[in-house]
């Protein structure tokens, strides 16, 4: 083995010499589109381990090491590529560990392109190096390999105690972070799930749901207590967790879902986008009957909203047997928040696009059910807050389109059950906690925040670095060396 | 798991069931309501309150055999448990002291109308009860009810017992009968609800009623439970269950109610069809 290893970094020392960059990344085995736009499998294989080595092979190791700096929990991410590219994956999955308890999930859905991976040398020239699949790989060889992979070091326990609240990313990583640190964790989920968006949210064909669960099952490995079916708020209120635990974290996410308040919006066959992946992800709807929730997609299904969770949607229909599937977006392509990887698998799968397009109201038939929607034309004005143009209707071009179902995805807003029943906790005007960006730290004493709940709808990565962050100031409160 | 501890058949296809859920029977005040999972494939289904012991850590649930998973939920028996119990949810009933009201209850509502009938009479209100059903055979629980209540009122579709007729017939018959009513509050099937609201509405009179339309999640994140009231879009889970009967767009729920009806009987079909022997066994 140690033999194989040298006679492994001699190879690598001559090919050095003669090096040659290489720009273009090694492409991920996908299902074709035509099969998995009618199947709910996951969409990427995955690399294979030569693969892997391959792709792991054009990291230049940069001494500045840049795709650090870009990632929200900042993974030594040239040490795993360079123990990746030498096989040695026992090794690349310890390091990415050290600093990310969830990357079988990472892997999968972070928008690299924006973070790491838009820092990458590579990128100036070519295409940068391929860090989410890589990230992807590793967990996936983890997951294979289970025995093979040593438990993380945990520091000696504290007996300070934590409560958690909520099991979606902000969630998890803070309470593996703090587990890891010696204090005993409890996390209160509200859905007879953990994982939060990760389980409600994101489809099987993307993120699929046992390797969330695997990855819960690692951060309760690490000694976190989960308590299910518990809604803060209801079942307790966050000062009676006060009074048991030392310090609370709020992970509770933006669940509520935003409607068009346009008239009809309340006829059968229109779902917010929450309640269309909930049914499809969480209660496996595409699975009935053999599970026994329903979802109901007509041939013609209009989904209204440009962002990532439009794309699901969208995709979900596509798979439960829509013959045509409609994103209607009242903006430009250019304007469109969904990641381009998502709009281009989307795209190729043969969902349907209609920009500058806003419905202004639903028209039902005699039983109520939802037949046609009225839209208008938009073009773009001014740049408004967000810094995108601001799309403005053209008046008189109103139009029919026929469609038998609608899901509005246009975003979500915080639940207020915890603010309204937690005396001291700030909210903004948008109904997000009030919360101090480096430290997670609310208005309330004892009491930390991060994720959506804080920021608004964003992604799993910021709200896992929220949770980090917060994960850090709680332990130096607990232990004494910060105010709070 | 939350285990099952008592169950009893109270009416063909109303059962009720008394649970073990300390968490729930910690917070629970009348008129709120769980949601319940039966097993790994099942639905998330909402079910009021019917009752609940601190002390013992338990809840009582009565309802009505629908679909697939209360199907499966009415074949269970103590000793076994469900996978999911949360809540409580919903806000709590609206208990003051209104004078003369008037607790009208159908089917699985008599079990939910048992805890917010006790909370208006301790209130100093003075109660009158309204039971209605099919037919005597659909009754049960008349002693619970008295005893939360000043006045009992029986009413059976047949006319086998008590009043020929329904709640709302009663409730007229107390309107005519020139009877003082400060406040009506209706749960039972959505329809009953409705006739309810139809008979007090040109009177004035205040009437509430408890809306549990289909859920998923019940803490607010799906929106699947919304209704429309007085015009304006409202979540049952988290604005409700209690709205105003006047005010609910009540076609617009009823035809929400049976929106999957095709996919509730093939689902059941199939569950039976591999199942019957359970069946035969009961």
């Amino acid at each position: 083995m140690a033999a194989d290893r040298e006679n492994g970094l001699a190879e690598e020392k001559e090919t050095k010499k003669k090096k040659v960059v290489r720009y273009e990344r090694v492409p991920m085995p996908k299902q074709e589109p035509e099969v998995r736009r009618r199947n709910f499998n996951e969409v990427a294989f995955g690399y294979t381990e030569a693969l892997a080595r391959d792709e792991a092979d054009r990291c230049l190791q940069c001494k500045k090491r840049p795709c650090t700096e870009g990632c929200p929990v900042n993974v030594d991410i040239p040490e795993f590529i360079a123990a990746v590219k030498e096989g040695r994956f026992e090794e690349a999955v310890r390091i990415l560990k050290r600093k990310n308890s969830l990357p079988g999930i990472c892997g999968r859905v972070c928008p690299q392109e924006v973070q790491c991976e838009s820092r990458c040398t590579l990128g100036r020239k070519g295409t940068p190096v391929a860090i989410g699949r890589l990230e992807r790989f590793c967990a996936d060889w983890a997951l294979a390999n289970r025995d093979r992979v040593e438990s993380v070091e945990k520091a000696p326990p504290t007996g300070k105690r934590v409560a958690v609240v909520g099991s979606g990313p902000a969630g998890l990583t803070a309470a593996s972070d703090l587990a890891l640190l010696g204090h005993h964790v409890t996390i209160f989920e509200a859905l007879h799930a953990a994982g939060g968006v990760l389980v409600y949210g994101i489809p099987e064909f993307r993120l699929p749901k046992h390797i969330v669960q695997a990855e819960v099952e690692y951060v309760r490995s690490l000694g976190v207590e989960l308590v299910l079916d518990f809604v803060v708020g209801r079942a307790a209120t966050v000062d009676e967790l006060l009074a048991e635990y030392d310090a609370v974290f709020l992970g509770t996410g933006a669940g509520l879902p935003m409607f068009l308040n346009i008239p009809g919006e309340n006829l059968n066959g229109i779902y917010s986008a929450n309640e269309f992946l909930t049914r499809v992800n969480l209660m496996k709807a595409y699975l009935f009957p053999e599970y026994d929730t329903p979802v109901k997609v007509g041939r013609r299904v209009a989904v209204i909203g440009g962002g990532n969770v439009a794309m699901d949607a969208s995709r979900c229909a596509l798979r439960l047997g829509a013959e045509e599937v409609y994103i209607v977006y009242r903006r430009s392509r250019a304007e469109m928040p969904a990641r381009l990887e998502e709009v281009e698998n989307a795209e190729e799968e043969g969902v349907h696009f209609r920009f500058l397009t806003n419905p202004v109201r639903f028209i039902g038939d005699e039983r109520d059910w939802v037949k046609a929607m009225e839209c208008i034309e938009m073009e773009l004005g001014e740049p408004d807050a967000s810094g995108r143009r601001r799309p403005v209707p053209k008046p008189g071009s109103e139009f029919v389109m026929e469609v038998d179902t609608v899901i509005v995805s246009l975003g979500t807003t915080p639940n207020p059950l915890i603010a309204q029943t937690t005396p001291g906790l700030e909210t903004t005007r948008r109904g997000t906690l009030v919360a101090d960006e480096a430290t997670g730290k609310t208005t309330k004493r004892r009491v930390w925040a991060g994720g959506d709940i804080v920021t608004g709808a964003a992604t799993v990565i910021s709200a896992m670095g929220a949770g980090r962050r917060a994960s850090r100031s709680i332990d130096a409160f607990l232990r004494g060396l910060e105010d709070f | 798991m939350y285990g099952i501890l008592e169950k009893e058949k109270l009416a063909p296809n109303v059962i009720h069931f008394k649970i073990e859920a300390p968490a729930v029977a910690r917070k629970a005040r009348p008129g709120q309501f769980v949601i319940l999972r039966v097993d790994e494939k099942g639905e998330r289904i909402p079910m009021s309150l019917a009752g609940w012991d601190p002390a013992r850590g338990t809840i009582d649930i009565t309802f009505l055999v629908v679909g697939t998973s209360t199907r499966k939920l009415s074949l269970l028996n103590p000793g076994a448990g469900v996978l999911n119990v949360a809540g409580p949810f919903g806000r709590p009933a609206e208990v003051e002291h209104y004078g003369e009201v008037v607790c009208a209850a159908g089917c699985f509502g008599v079990g939910a109308i048992l805890p917010v009938a006790a909370a208006l009479k301790e209130k100093g209100n003075r109660v009158v009860a309204v039971m209605e059903g099919r037919s005597k055979a659909f009754l049960f629980w008349e002693d619970r009810l008295r005893a939360v209540s000043d006045e009992l009122v029986v009413a059976t579709g047949d006319g086998s017992l008590g009043r020929k007729g329904w709640a709302n017939d009663v409730i007229a018959d107390l309107v005519n009968a020139g009877r003082r009513i400060d406040r009506v509050i209706a749960v039972g099937c959505t329809f009953m609800m409705m006739e309810c609201s139809k008979a007090t509405r040109s009177h004035g009179i205040p009437t509430v009623v408890s809306l549990t339309p289909i859920m998923v999640d019940g803490t607010g994140m799906c929106g699947c439970c919304r209704v429309q009231v007085g015009g304006q879009t409202r979540f049952a889970c988290v604005d409700g269950p209690e709205f105003d009967g006047h005010q609910v767009d009540w076609d617009l729920l009823i035809s929400k109610q049976k929106s999957y009806l095709d996919e509730e009987l093939r689902s059941l079909n199939l569950w039976e069809r591999a199942n019957w022997h359970k069946l035969m066994a009961r």
